[in-house]
């Protein structure tokens, strides 16, 4: 047995081990209550939403279409808001996005044809399988909310993409909660 | 010679690394574990009569015993003579090189394309023969036939099932597409089941290791889809309305756990193979998912957090109340039982760190097996002594192993690509 060559690949994989226990001292804890104020879309659009509400109510304004179009991508409504923030392991649906999910329950009780799928997410941490399900139970808690608010079962449909769309290697909390989503999808987006 | 290798075992290692690569290997292979208390065994070079160009299948024997951890493998290019029969071995030659052991073998062309391959093994203090044998093979099959003898050695000298002669899955990312891939145990010949541009995760084989389950979401949302790996025929097992997930087979292959969620939760069914018979299994209002069979085909352990946090649970397969399994860790998730029944593989979390770790089922201890991080997707070698899994390393996912005791490991990485969701298939004929 060729003893120098064992022992570069020894030293090969105590360095790997080294490099490996440093990335470990990254933190991982969690500190949902400091997060939650980082939240990206943690309230409403501060743009007062008048100009843009207008179009939402006024459904039959088919003589006078309004240039800025359509409600649900107009950046300065509501609507356009598609995401749903949650705590590491939680489906429970956080009382800062009440208004975003309002809108749109309101929006698919006023537009009987329209369609949303519920996408859930979750952050990279833990299996595969058990994630695919924990982003299912995210967009059930949404889909309870959306339906509370008058929005119809045959108009909205749940699916998980687990981890699998997750942003990889996050090194902090901030990034690992972006991934713990529910995503709002209309039908023909 | 086996009383010694019993004796021996309990006080093997941890230092060393080898590397096993072969021209077309697409994962390489890294071991840590060994030390001087391996068995010495010396591998001679196979006579070969038969047309050239044909892989060493003695090489192939060493890095399987090297990769093992249980084993030294001797210089041989120093020894004057290189008997290809056991008849032949001067038995004097070997004992200088302190070997224990000593295999020679010979590979002959027989008409109509084939070959035979022969081989023995001796002990070289007794100077006698332990055990020889005779394949008749066509020419693709001598890889395999390397590792049914490395097997058949293995067995021989450690009193452990063999292992070598078997394959693994896995799921490969690179440049954004995912591919389902199944390799042999060392890593070589990596061949393509499916690919897609979207996640394919959860292969799991059919006991016989004719097909593969696995979940895919090239329709948008997850669907099992059960292929053939000899036909490449394709069943979808399970396209139901919301998640079709964590597909596991029967001991008996008649029958998969999965998990579906319809509108809801993620709950556990029963389907026949073929796609008909669903039956619910657990009703919860809570995540159920990760089905494992024990082996005796009576129950199925699962992970449930319907206590607050993911722990493991059993029901009987045919449904009932569950009961909990696992206690210690924050979280214990996606259970594969060893082959005899007797323990669990689980990932712990712990501190926010997921690593391996093997519960005994009758004592309730538990053995924490790898250092931790992102480890996880568990399974075990076909003889149970080796625990295949998923970590990561340098930002992309590797396949890591570890003897079921602890003490050997190994890496296996590939470059450029994304390695996870390993599993382990049964034995080849």
């Amino acid at each position: 047995m060729n003893k120098s060559i064992l022992n570069k690949k020894l030293l090969g994989s105590l360095l790997l081990a080294m490099a490996l226990s440093a990335c470990k001292s990254t933190p991982m804890v969690e500190k949902p209550a400091a997060v939650e104020e980082k939240s990206p879309v943690a309230a409403p659009a501060p743009t007062p939403a008048a100009p843009a509400a207008e179009p939402i109510a006024d459904t039959s304004s088919v003589k006078e279409p309004v240039v800025s179009g359509n409600p649900l991508t107009d950046p300065n409504n509501i609507l356009s808001k598609r995401s749903i923030y949650f705590d590491f392991d939680k489906d429970t649906v956080k009382e800062e996005f009440r208004p975003l999910i309002e809108a749109h329950a309101k929006y698919l009780a006023e537009h009987a044809n329209a369609k949303v799928v519920l996408q859930g997410n979750a952050d990279e941490r833990g299996t595969r399988e058990y994630n695919l399900s924990l982003g299912q139970r995210r967009s059930v808690a949404v889909k309870k909310s959306l339906n509370l608010l008058s929005a119809q079962d045959k108009q909205i449909e749940t699916v998980s993409y687990g981890e699998e769309k997750a942003t990889p290697n996050c090194k902090d909390e901030a990034c690992y909660q972006l991934n713990r989503r529910v995503d709002i999808v209309y039908d023909g987006e | 010679m086996k009383n010694f290798i019993k004796f021996l075992q309990p006080v093997l290692f941890f230092a060393a690394a080898l590397i096993s690569t072969t021209s077309h290997a697409a994962l390489e292979i890294e071991i840590s574990g060994g030390s001087a208390q391996q068995i010495p065994i010396a591998i001679v070079p196979f006579a070969n009569s038969a047309p050239p160009n044909q892989e060493k299948i003695g090489d192939i024997i060493a890095a399987d015993l090297r990769r093992s951890g249980l084993f030294r493998v001797l210089e041989t290019a120093g020894v004057a003579s290189h008997p290809s029969e056991v008849g032949q071995i001067k038995y004097a030659e070997w004992s200088v090189l302190q070997a224990q052991a000593i295999t020679v073998g010979n590979v002959t062309a027989l008409p109509g394309n084939r070959l035979k391959v022969t081989f023995g093994l001796a002990d070289v203090l007794k100077q006698n023969q332990l055990v020889s044998m005779e394949y008749n093979i066509a020419p693709n099959q001598l890889r395999l036939t390397a590792h049914k003898i490395a097997d058949v050695i293995y067995q021989k000298l450690t009193g452990e099932g063999p292992i070598f002669a078997s394959r693994i899955a896995y799921i490969n990312k690179t440049k954004g597409r995912f591919s389902l891939q199944v390799a042999d145990a060392d890593g070589v010949n990596p061949q393509t089941v499916v690919s897609s541009s979207e996640p394919i995760i959860s292969p799991a084989w059919s006991p016989d290791g004719s097909k593969i389950a696995y979940v895919s979401f090239e329709k948008k949302k997850p669907i099992i889809f059960v292929q053939s790996l000899t036909t490449g025929q394709r069943l979808t097992l399970a396209n139901f309305k919301g998640n079709n997930s964590a597909p596991a087979w029967s001991p008996d292959g008649t029958k998969l756990a999965i998990v579906l969620s319809h509108s809801a939760n993620s709950q556990l069914y029963t389907i026949n193979a073929d796609g008909t018979g669903l039956k619910q299994v657990t009703k919860s209002g809570a995540i159920d998912t990760e089905p494992t069979w024990s082996p005796d085909g009576k129950w199925i352990y699962f992970t449930s957090d319907r206590g607050g946090n993911p722990q493991i649970y059993k029901v009987s397969a045919v449904g009932g109340e569950a009961q909990r399994v696992t206690f210690q860790g924050e979280h214990n998730l996606s259970p594969h039982f060893s082959p005899d029944g007797k323990s669990i593989a689980t990932v712990r979390r712990d501190g926010g760190k997921y690593s391996i770790a093997l519960q005994d089922l009758s004592s309730g201890q538990v053995q924490i097996l790898s250092d931790g991080g992102q480890d996880e997707s568990p399974s075990f070698a076909p003889n149970g002594r080796v625990i295949l899994y998923a970590t990561r390393a340098g930002g992309r996912g590797a396949l890591a192993a570890v003897s079921s005791d602890g003490r050997v490991k190994q890496r296996l990485s590939e470059s450029g690509g994304d390695i996870r969701e390993p599993s382990w298939g049964p034995l080849l004929n």
